[in-house]
């Protein structure tokens, strides 16, 4: 596995694009601790990246270095088209960020907030308010605009968050685990958030966990374990580099799991769940010629079910072996200062 | 930080005037919206003025002018020392909503954005400020009610004692700020803060210098209190100021410098 991937500059028509946001060499530690190990990145604007990986495997120092509120130690690291480490400003100018704690006033109300946001953001009076109230309209915060943040659940926090991220029009948005301890529903609605982002042509860096989301969203995904990228590509690419597809018989009758395992030979074998594997591309045509294998073989399973590769095998793959080495389970991971 | 900047920018001064007074609305909107730390860091400073000039008033004039003084004259002694001592306390409410603010996102969020770095900090101090001078007045009102006088100063005296007081408040309220940077909580804070609280007990605010065992007055007399309440004492009395009054000037703008350039450094770490 090679630890570090080339950066590419293309979208997927094969026109070159200015990168929104590239690193070649990003490094960073804490004591003798090495958190980040030589990240090279290559964003095209417009694009969804996620950043995928285990817990404590770097990418809110990842996000957090991006995004200037932390320096890195080693690294070219362009932003936005600005040099992180001479011109901070001018990143920060570009880009809007969305950290995994939620950054909002929780003493002051969800209008004043955003009010908050768009004086910063240095907007007249009258466009300020006009700002806010249509965030807080799109965001579905109107009722609660006139009460104090912290009164919020968490869904009402993530969006206000958002809202106030989206004062101004950053043109890159950092989101770091965007939907983190969110139910299903506020998840869905957090994903329609963020492909509306994109249809409006900005560039979105997030990270996450859960590789449903990864899928879903974004162009481009690189897995992050033990401070190196370990993978990176379109999640079909990722999926492709690694074998997974199977069918899968399940038994309840230990004899006959026995007996079917016998018969069968080149399956891979569970005892524990008494459960087997076929290895299949999921088409209709092997399914049927498995099923009519089964049937001349006299084995009837419990339950059989159709397993495709997906993001899971691939993470579990990348990121399984050596965890325990890669992935010291100190990370820093409480609330930045 | 040092970047040539580009036309297009506005002044960094504007800017930095106008994100300081962002923030300091901010934290104008947070201290009205949740009163009950200043109110009971007011609470101190008048149970002690209350306590000492009813409760302890007959010793503690007995103890000053050599046994000739009545009340009212105690309550003169000791109203200067009181308004310092309501600076010092409100102060460690500075310290800790510094330390509780530096613990929520949004100032992960404000490091992020393209705003005057220094913008978060002014807006604290010169919040903080604001709420020493309403402290000094509200305490300053119960010391009318209950008989301060301070008559015989004239409006010179009068405006050079609200200078002092709001000197006072700034060193203060720069030191407080650094403290609370360096906390890692509110509860820290409030630990760290304590000797803006102790100090002024220790000082000439209740009892003279000279009253006090030899060994502890230069501790008594050294310290940046003592100068100060002095000071504050002949400007509104007519005493004695003596050199304490260039002391206290140069304790405040020590204190605000060292403050200063301490938040300023602390402020500008990387976040853990």
């Amino acid at each position: 596995m090679p630890s570090s991937v080339m950066p590419t500059s293309r979208l997927g028509d094969g026109h070159p694009s200015p990168a929104a946001v590239s690193t070649v060499g990003l490094r960073k530690s804490y004591g003798d601790k090495t958190v980040l190990d030589g990240i090279d990145l290559c964003i095209p604007a417009g694009s969804v990246f996620a950043l995928l990986g285990p817990n404590g495997a770097g990418k809110t120092t990842a996000v957090n270095i991006l995004s200037t509120l932390i320096s890195a130690d080693a690294g070219d690291i362009r932003v936005g088209g600005h040099d992180l480490a001479t011109d901070p400003q001018a990143v920060r100018a570009a880009i809007g960020v969305t950290g995994q704690f939620s950054a909002v006033d929780g003493l002051i109300t969800g209008e004043e907030n955003m009010l908050l946001m768009a004086d910063l953001h240095h907007l007249s009076k009258r466009e300020g308010r006009r700002a806010a109230a249509e965030l807080l309209e799109r965001f579905d915060l109107v009722e609660a605009a006139k009460k104090p943040a912290q009164t919020y659940s968490g869904g009402m926090k993530r969006r206000l968050d958002i809202a106030m991220t989206l004062v101004g029009n950053p043109r890159i948005i950092f989101l770091d685990e965007p939907t983190t301890g969110l139910d299903p529903r506020s998840r869905h609605n957090m994903w329609g958030i963020i492909r509306e982002l994109v249809s409006d042509g900005v560039t979105v860096f997030l990270t996450t966990q859960y590789l449903d989301e990864a899928d879903e969203l974004a162009d481009r995904i690189a897995v992050l374990n033990g401070g190196k990228i370990v993978a990176e590509g379109t999640a079909e690419e990722l999926k492709r580099m690694i074998p997974g597809g199977h069918v899968r018989l399940r038994f309840s009758d230990p004899a006959a799991y026995q007996n079917a395992a016998f018969a069968l030979r080149e399956v891979t074998r569970d005892d524990e769940a008494l459960a087997l594997q076929i290895p299949s591309d999921g088409s209709q045509r092997e399914l049927r010629s498995i099923l009519d294998w089964l049937d001349s073989a006299g084995i009837e399973a419990d339950e059989l079910t159709v397993h495709t590769p997906d993001l899971d095998d691939v993470f579990f793959a990348l990121t399984g072996a050596d965890d325990s080495a890669g992935t010291p389970p100190n990370q820093p991971k409480e609330a930045v200062r | 930080m040092s970047a040539p900047l580009a036309p297009a920018r506005p002044l960094r001064i504007s800017l930095a005037v106008r994100d300081s007074s962002t923030m300091l609305r901010r934290n104008l909107l947070h201290a009205r919206r949740y009163p009950s730390l200043t109110l009971n860091l007011l609470l101190t400073p008048v149970m002690l003025l209350l306590l000492f000039v009813y409760i302890f008033g007959d010793v503690m004039s007995a103890g000053i002018a050599d046994g000739g003084a009545d009340r009212s004259e105690y309550i003169a002694y000791l109203v200067p020392g009181i308004l310092l001592l309501t600076i010092g306390g409100t102060t460690i409410g500075s310290a800790v909503s510094v330390a509780a603010d530096m613990t929520e996102g949004i100032i992960a969020r404000f490091r992020t954005m393209a705003i005057d770095r220094g913008s978060v900090l002014i807006g604290h101090v010169v919040g903080s400020v604001l709420q020493c001078v309403m402290s000094v007045v509200l305490v300053g009102a119960v010391a009318v009610a209950i008989g301060f006088r301070a008559t015989d100063a004239t409006p010179l005296e009068w405006i050079l004692a609200v200078g002092l007081l709001g000197l006072v408040s700034l060193a203060l309220t720069w030191i407080a700020v650094g403290m609370g940077l360096s906390s890692p909580n509110a509860e820290a804070a409030s630990n760290n803060a304590l000797p803006l609280m102790v100090l002024p007990l220790l000082s000439s605010a209740f009892v003279p210098v000279d009253a006090m065992p030899g060994w502890f007055q230069p501790v008594a007399e050294y310290q940046p209190f003592t100068p100060a309440i002095e000071t504050l004492r002949g400007l509104l009395l007519g005493t004695e100021i003596g050199n304490s009054g260039w002391l206290a000037v140069g304790w405040c703008l020590g204190l605000a410098v060292l403050g200063y350039f301490w938040s300023k450094s602390q402020f500008n770490r990387d976040p853990k």
